[in-house]
């Protein structure tokens, strides 16, 4: 593949990734994209407290962005998937993530098959060396009809 | 002494508080714009079709992190709900007592079927298995028909430290 057409391929999956209302909602930014892995950032956001008693977002926002960041991750892999949704997730909540810390997730394809991307994430708050959170999932790979 | 049973408004109205005040505190699940029905025990979530929860723009399709949460959210509640049934009908949750303590969640595993459409979603839970630490939940999702989910899931949860 030319760097031209890898540019435009990343270029369209990251339009992509910005074009999602609720990543937007939720205030996403997409800081890595590239051959099969991809890295999101959430700031902190009191809308998104999930126990009020401490102030620690809800796990369902942990999952909204780690299934963003694999999509993204799956979108970016040089199988040149035209779109994809997510088969299955499975989140592992390691620890609360710390109230008013910003939590990144890295994702990547670790096998591609024709037609499955198998995508493994990892979300992260202020501490890197402390997952908040881990995921592992299947994706579809939609492919242009020939 | 014999008693009489309690008017059924009396009993309506302590279920309802009490689920109220399970969910009301709660900002994540007024972000997302759900809403719990109750019919006796058995609980319904309603996740209102919005703009904002579509994740495909291109089909449309909801976003699969809203399901993951919707699923996630009707989990926890349920299991709220069931751990806190009976004092709540003894009448030994106290109204002015601090808030309800919240399950944590372990581990939460999302089936996909089929892409969710741009119409409201309903999700009901069922708790397998309650120990006094650890709970196993199920809970499934669909739209229009009842048979038809979009989405089911399984987790598993840190139950909060109880008296007694």
């Amino acid at each position: 593949m030319s760097d031209t057409q890898k540019t435009r391929r990343d270029l369209l999956a990251r339009q992509f990734i910005e074009a999602i209302p609720h990543a937007q909602e939720l205030g996403m930014q997409l800081t890595a994209i590239e051959d099969g892995k991809a890295v999101i950032g959430m700031d902190y956001d009191p809308r998104l407290v999930g126990d009020p008693e401490t102030g620690v977002i809800h796990g369902g926002a942990v999952s909204a962005l780690m299934d963003t960041c694999a999509g993204a991750a799956v979108m970016s892999h040089p199988a040149a998937a035209v779109a994809t949704a997510t088969l299955d997730l499975r989140i592992d909540y390691m620890r609360p993530a710390t109230p008013g810390e910003r939590i990144t997730a890295t994702a990547e394809c670790y096998h591609v098959t024709r037609s499955v991307a198998f995508v493994r994430a990892t979300a992260v708050d202020g501490d890197p060396d402390r997952p908040v959170a881990t995921a592992t999932g299947a994706f579809t790979i939609e492919r242009a009809k020939s | 002494m014999s008693r009489r049973p309690e008017p059924v408004q009396v009993i309506k109205q302590r279920r309802d508080a009490t689920l109220q005040k399970l969910v009301a505190g709660v900002p994540y699940i007024q972000f997302l714009g759900i809403q719990i029905d109750r019919r006796g025990d058995e609980l319904t979530a309603v996740l209102p079709y919005a703009d904002k929860l579509i994740g495909n723009p291109m089909l449309p399709a909801i976003h699969g992190g809203v399901t993951a949460a919707f699923l996630e959210v009707t989990a926890i509640v349920e299991l709220s709900w069931a751990m806190i049934w009976e004092d709540m009908e003894a009448g030994r949750v106290d109204e002015d007592a601090p808030r309800i303590q919240l399950p944590k969640t372990i581990d939460f595993t999302v089936d996909y079927l089929r892409s969710g459409l741009p119409r409201d979603a309903y999700a009901r839970a069922r708790v397998n298995r309650s120990g006094r630490r650890y709970a196993s939940v199920h809970v499934e999702t669909w739209q229009d028909n009842r048979s038809r989910l979009f989405a089911q899931a399984t987790g598993h949860f840190l139950m909060p430290p109880r008296d007694g």
